[in-house]
């Protein structure tokens, strides 16, 4: 009975940490012409566990077609350091979509 | 670093002039026998239009990681002794300075490389951004460089920019830098076997 009752808890626990684990949540940043574009400053985007920064940018642009525009002249920033797209992103990251930049 | 030497970036908020006196102060030292400037104003016309204002943003704890890691590799390449770097927000109006950059070093040449790598370095890869606003529309400013360096972006780890800095010019020396060599060991060394 003890032993039962054991593996039930150990069942549910998995059961929890797996639930908590199948999906991460990220803040994604947006800047100059990609704000322009989606209207929004920042936002929390949640993706599968395992997601790349690619994934990330293909789910945001399923949400905001318009980003579309900038696809192919930006970049992508990972926690203030650039990044490239296949990144895993992890819980609290903070993904910036850097447009084409004008300083100077 | 030799304590003596600092680096300075800062990004300014909003209706803040940049202080040009306050960066040469900074990097003046007695030992520095050259300090190289370098400052950017903003234009009134681009391509035939009046530029009426120019509105910069940054992603500004990014900005200056990116800037500090562009001034370690520029101490890498050249013997300098102070960095200090300005770059100015918000609305800056036509024929102020936006950005500012002053280099100190023993010796010009490297004041004068370094100053220039690091505004080139900056316009490639600090994230901030221009908008012209004209009296008949807005846009978005692109720097070339950045356009040109965008997918080296992201490859290296801990280099902001992408790229080294490139090697010093200071390998072709004229014959002032050999004469100078005569002083020290090596050039000793070399007079006396030839003897």
């Amino acid at each position: 009975m003890d032993i039962i009752e054991r593996e039930t808890k150990a069942r549910t626990v998995d059961c929890k940490s797996a639930e908590k684990e199948s999906s991460v949540q990220i803040r994604v940043l947006f800047f100059a012409r990609a704000r322009d574009l989606t209207g929004l400053t920042d936002m929390l985007l949640e993706v599968s566990y395992g997601s790349t920064t690619q994934d990330c940018l293909n789910k945001l642009i399923s949400r905001f077609p318009n980003l579309e525009e900038i696809r192919e002249c930006m970049v992508l920033a990972l926690n203030e350091e650039y990044t490239n797209e296949s990144v895993i992103v992890e819980e609290k990251d903070e993904l910036a979509i850097i447009p084409p930049i004008s300083g100077g | 670093m030799n304590e003596e030497e600092k680096t300075l970036v800062e990004i300014l908020e909003e209706s803040n002039p940049i202080d040009l006196t306050k960066y040469i102060t900074y990097v003046s030292a007695p030992q520095a026998g050259a300090i190289a400037t370098f400052s950017g104003t903003t234009r009134d016309t681009f391509e035939g239009k009046t530029v009426v204002e120019l509105r910069y943003e940054s992603y500004v704890p990014m900005a200056i990681r990116c800037m500090k890691s562009i001034c370690l590799s520029a101490r890498s390449s050249w013997n300098l002794h102070s960095i200090a770097v300005a770059h100015r927000l918000g609305t800056v109006p036509v024929g102020e300075t936006s950005v500012f950059i002053a280099v100190s070093a023993v010796h010009r040449a490297d004041a004068l490389d370094a100053c220039k790598f690091l505004i080139d370095e900056l316009k490639a890869s600090v994230p901030i951004w221009k908008k012209e606003v004209y009296s008949n529309g807005e846009i978005w400013k692109e720097n070339s460089e950045f356009i040109e360096r965008r997918l080296e972006l992201g490859k290296k780890d801990g280099i902001c920019s992408g790229r080294e800095a490139q090697v010093k010019a200071h390998d072709t020396r004229t014959c002032c830098r050999a004469k100078v060599k005569v002083d020290d060991g090596e050039g000793i060394a070399d007079t006396s076997t030839s003897k």
